[in-house]
């Protein structure tokens, strides 16, 4: 049975409602929203309230209501407020359309009121007679900044292994990556860390920006202006919902048509052909992993047609062979179009055969995105690509085959159309250089499974969810965590300085000190000895930018909760601690480089960052210009506004690999089977592949959805798409427990029956608590250690019948289908 | 019988609830109270709306119904099994808004696999699971109406689990 909320009315915002600005925190695409706040014992009227509108009548479709998940009762300044967020129509980017993530949001926020969220760490705690236990902020800063000085004071700063977020939205944002980049990038130079969902330090689009063009280029407005728009291991309906809804819609409606380029039909498909028409979507259902090929097929025939853009081609890229050498971290060489055709050329035929679709179908998607139109006019085309690709098989080579065809047909820089990242998060970097880090870098997770390391601090990441080979890394991490709580429990009622010999040991023969900023207990918190609570978004001032740029300001609405703080206050605390700490030990000149911390709230952090290489954005400006922002790079201010850039590259002139020549180099993507190593013996040897996707209902690995009623009751269990023949062969049941297991280990899940699915793939939904499938992903990387999350096969098994859980859930497809 | 007679049938009756709640509030009321609170009771009085007989309806046939009133259209079906929260003689007759709890688009009920399907963004619900979210944007599930059959086989809807699209109270 559903979860019925049994709420059949809600508090009505009064005319005199504080009213402020909120981006979305969740998806890239960073829907603009209104928070309302007003006293606890106030409420407006149907007729008098701040909408304006009479709330006595019956709202039209897409009128204005404040859903129950759009309710909460929070704490600002001190006092208990009603709040409401409800998505704006004015905002450019979602035109008042809330997705089911970001209609959440009120009700996501941790209320002592309402209950919600209840899961939310308040204070830092301490690992202390064999338990965490509540203490203050300054004795458990001194505890990490006392343990860190002295590890890498006696060893290095590579003794430090630090995994930190690098997106904007939730708790990351300029402020964050900034203090956290200024900690581990300025006062030290760290370079055995990661990102929070791969296993080192690196770009995901490397190609892209070694050939010149930076990932996200576009306008959204972009696809309502195109002819043709390409997706390319990408599923925005479910990952950018109002990207599509909004603009691809629209797009759609203007004329265009929809390629899209997935082994697995997904709900996009589907609402591209009911928009569309099914003769204006060619969706080519290619073998896992052969996105290159394809790719390179549609060039060849591109090229071969005589369908290129020449003039684009001889003013805006490369002219001379090859401009950068393959070598080690650099998987491929780069050059003229005519050099990496060298390595591109694939004939139709041959794609068919490597990619299992049709020739013709391969011709006629070319003819979609180069075939100018009858009066020989160029036609304009959009691409967008995201982890189908990024975490898919020759990262590098595939996204350079990616770009190859955008640089070839002149579709970058111009109305209509562009080459990008669809996106996960937000973004939101400001950190000083990483060059110190290397290429290819550390590849952190062996680095820790094989015994290296002291420490660990980890900044709101789950690595138990979301890295790869994690059944080894969880095992490893845990053992050599464990060490250190023996030691400090052994340690129990000394000083200070007792407990810290006693860790310096513990790690010193093999075990890892952990600490985890999180704002909630991580799965990986588990092996924490210091946690340390961090805020969210709007629990403090946040800046990202979304998928085309968009810079705005999400405002503070509420107080963190508890003791928690922004992580970048975090840092702060930290570093200074460190100074003070160092400068004890008598070593100044190290403390002297933790000094310039003195922030006292986010907004410090901001001017101490992102302000000081772009002087012309402020909150005070920021939060002037709304939910509509500006598009970065900002270019000035003038007439009261911040003045943008609404698209990259109009100029012709490309800039993001640094070249002094303005010109795009190609990538010569040669087709090389599986990339990453064990991944060819993986598939001979087991039955099915396992296809890591994502769904609209979870936000990321579901670290707040986890606490959320409506979204467990609808997937108690994490859903593995199967097809109904594999699924009787094996005497499976809609809603049974499997098992998918391999060499590299074993996950669960709730088996949910798909008539799309092909027989021999199942499509297992990522990072859940309830069943990582990180698990069975085995370890191979990419030159540049950019994981292979995508190609994954295993065996699957019955564990139990459904539970009672999964027995009340359905199992229809979910396709529309009006009937 | 017209829902469209039943549903003011409604209304009157969730005047007197309001009228009786004003009436034993004031019984608390301090008599030297400079200033008296508007009294209103906790829970929503909902309207009790004959929506048609058990004996008319056919398994899988919906019928069209405004519940609690005529701005708010619904359906009700008549499933053949029965199902949990379903009513009447076999448990299988069940009532839902067809507003699309995203964004209020109306929504068509697809007999086929027993849905209802939103237009708008695609969003579709399981009638027979009381109407969850197969698929889609909403935020909630979509509002079931809670059903009372009498002696006589006429079916009542006396209630709704969630709150219907486009109103801060169920009923206005």
């Amino acid at each position: 049975m559903a979860y019925k909320r049994q709420i059949d009315r809600l508090p009505i915002p009064p005319a005199d409602a504080k009213v402020q600005n909120v981006t979305c925190h969740y998806c890239i695409v960073g829907c603009g929203y209104k928070a309302y706040t007003w006293p606890r014992n106030q409420q407006g009227t149907p007729e008098n309230n701040a909408f304006g509108i009479d709330l006595s009548e019956q709202q039209p479709p897409n009128g204005t209501w404040i859903a129950p998940s759009m309710y909460n009762m929070v704490r600002q300044n001190g006092q208990d407020v009603h709040l409401a967020v409800v998505p704006d129509e004015d905002c450019v980017v979602n035109s008042g359309l809330a997705s089911t993530r970001g209609g959440r949001m009120a009700e996501n926020r941790p209320s002592r009121v309402t209950g919600t969220q209840q899961q939310r760490m308040s204070d830092p705690l301490i690992w202390r007679n064999g338990v965490w236990q509540p203490t203050t902020w300054d004795d458990a800063l001194d505890l990490v900044a006392r343990v860190t000085a002295r590890i890498i004071t006696e060893g290095s700063e590579d003794d430090l292994v630090v995994s930190m977020f690098d997106h904007g939205g939730s708790a990351g944002g300029y402020e964050n990556t900034w203090g956290t980049g200024k900690l581990y990038f300025e006062s030290m130079k760290v370079k055995n860390c990661r990102i929070h969902n791969r296993p080192a330090y690196n770009s995901e689009v490397h190609s892209s920006r070694d050939m010149g063009v930076d990932e996200l280029n576009y306008s959204y407005s972009d696809y309502q202006a195109t002819d043709t728009i390409v997706m390319v291991g990408a599923n925005p309906l479910e990952t950018q919902t109002n990207a599509f809804l909004n603009h691809m819609v629209p797009g759609m409606r203007n004329g265009a048509r929809f390629i899209m380029i997935d082994p697995r039909r997904t709900v996009t498909v589907n609402a591209c052909e009911e928009v569309a028409g099914a003769e204006n979507v060619l969706h080519l259902a290619i073998n896992p992993g052969s996105d290159m090929a394809l790719l390179n097929a549609l060039l060849t025939h591109v090229v071969d047609q005589g369908w290129t853009d020449d003039a684009f081609i001889a003013n805006s890229t490369f002219q001379s062979g090859e401009a950068v050498e393959m070598g080690s971290g650099q998987p491929a060489g780069l050059g003229s179009l005519d050099f990496a055709m060298q390595a591109c050329r694939t004939s139709l035929d041959e794609a068919a055969e490597i990619c299992g679709v049709d020739a013709a179908d391969i011709a006629k998607a070319a003819e979609w995105i180069a075939k100018p139109h009858d009066d020989g006019t160029r036609r304009k085309c959009v691409t967008g690509y995201e982890k189908g690709i990024i975490w898919g098989n020759d990262n590098y080579r595939t996204i350079g085959a990616v770009v190859n065809l955008s640089l070839a047909t002149g579709n970058i820089g111009r109305e209509g159309t562009g080459c990008c990242r669809m996106g996960g998060h937000q973004e939101g970097y400001y950190r000083l250089s990483d060059a110190h880090v290397g290429r290819p870098p550390t590849y952190v997770d062996q680095l820790l499974i094989g015994g290296g390391g002291k420490i660990h601090h980890v900044w709101a990441c789950d690595h138990y969810k979301t890295t790869l080979n994690a059944a080894q890394f969880k095992r490893v991490h845990k053992r050599r965590s464990d060490m250190v709580k023996d030691a400090m429990d052994a340690a129990a009622g000394g000083t200070r300085e007792q407990l810290v010999d006693a860790i310096a040991s513990a790690v010193n023969a093999g075990g890892l000190f952990v600490v985890d900023v999180d704002i909630i207990h991580s799965q990986i918190g588990q092996n924490a000895h210091v946690m340390l609570p961090a805020c969210e978004s709007n629990e403090m001032n946040l800046t990202s930018m979304n998928g085309e740029r968009r810079l705005r300001l999400s405002e503070r609405y509420m107080d963190p909760f508890g003791n928690s703080r922004p992580d970048c206050l975090i840092a702060a605390g930290l570093a200074q601690h460190m100074e003070a700490v160092l400068r004890e030990m008598g070593n100044d000149a190290y403390a002297d480089q933790f000094k310039g911390y003195d922030w006292v709230t986010e907004e410090d952090a901001f001017m101490d960052g992102y302000n000081t290489g772009n002087p012309d954005v402020t909150y005070a400006r920021l939060r002037e210009m709304g939910n509509n922002g500006v598009q970065e790079p900002v270019q000035g201010f003038e007439d009261g506004k911040l003045v943008g850039t609404p698209r990259l590259y109009t100029d012709g002139v490309f800039t993001r690999h640094g070249r002094d020549d303005g010109k795009a180099l190609f990538c010569a993507a040669g087709w090389r089977g599986w990339q990453a190593a064990g991944k060819a013996q993986e598939e001979a040897s087991h039955e099915f592949w396992i296809n890591n996707v994502r769904a609209n209902i979870f936000w990321q690995n579901q670290f707040l959805d986890q606490d959320n009623d409506f979204i467990q009751d609808r997937f108690p269990y994490p859903f593995i798409e199967m097809n109904a023949n594999d699924m009787a062969r094996l005497g499976i049941g809609a809603g049974d427990l499997v098992e998918i297991s391999n060499g590299n280990g074993a996950t669960q899940g709730m088996a949910y029956p798909t008539d799309t699915a092909k027989p021999g793939q199942v499509a297992m939904v990522f990072g859940s608590p309830a069943g990582s499938q990180g698990n069975v992903v085995n370890p191979g990387v990419n030159e540049l250690i950019l994981p292979d999350y995508k190609h994954t096969w295993g065996n699957i098994r019955k564990l139990a019948d459904a539970p009672p859980q999964a027995r009340a859930v359905s199992f229809k497809s979910k396709e529309y289908t009006a009937g | 019988m017209k829902c469209t007679k039943l549903v003011d049938v409604g209304r009157r009756q969730f005047l007197r609830g309001g009228a009786m709640a004003t009436a034993g509030a004031a019984v608390a009321a301090v008599a030297s109270a400079p200033a008296q609170a508007t009294p209103a009771n906790a829970q929503i009085d909902y309207p009790s709306n004959r929506l048609t007989n058990v004996a008319d309806l056919a398994v899988n046939e919906p019928v069209d119904i405004e519940y609690p009133d005529a701005d708010s259209p619904g359906i009700l079906i008549k499933l053949g099994e029965a199902v949990e929260g379903g009513v009447g003689p076999d448990g299988d007759i069940v009532a839902y808004s067809v507003l699309c709890p995203h964004q209020g688009w109306f929504m068509s009920y697809n007999s086929e696999d027993r849905s209802l399907n939103c237009p708008g963004h695609f969003s579709r619900f399981d009638v027979e699971v009381g109407g969850q979210q197969i698929w889609g944007h909403a935020t909630q599930n979509v509002p079931q109406f809670t059903l009372r059959v009498d002696d006589s086989g006429d079916i009542y809807a006396e209630g709704a689990s969630d709150l219907i699209f486009g109103r801060p109270s169920n009923v206005l």
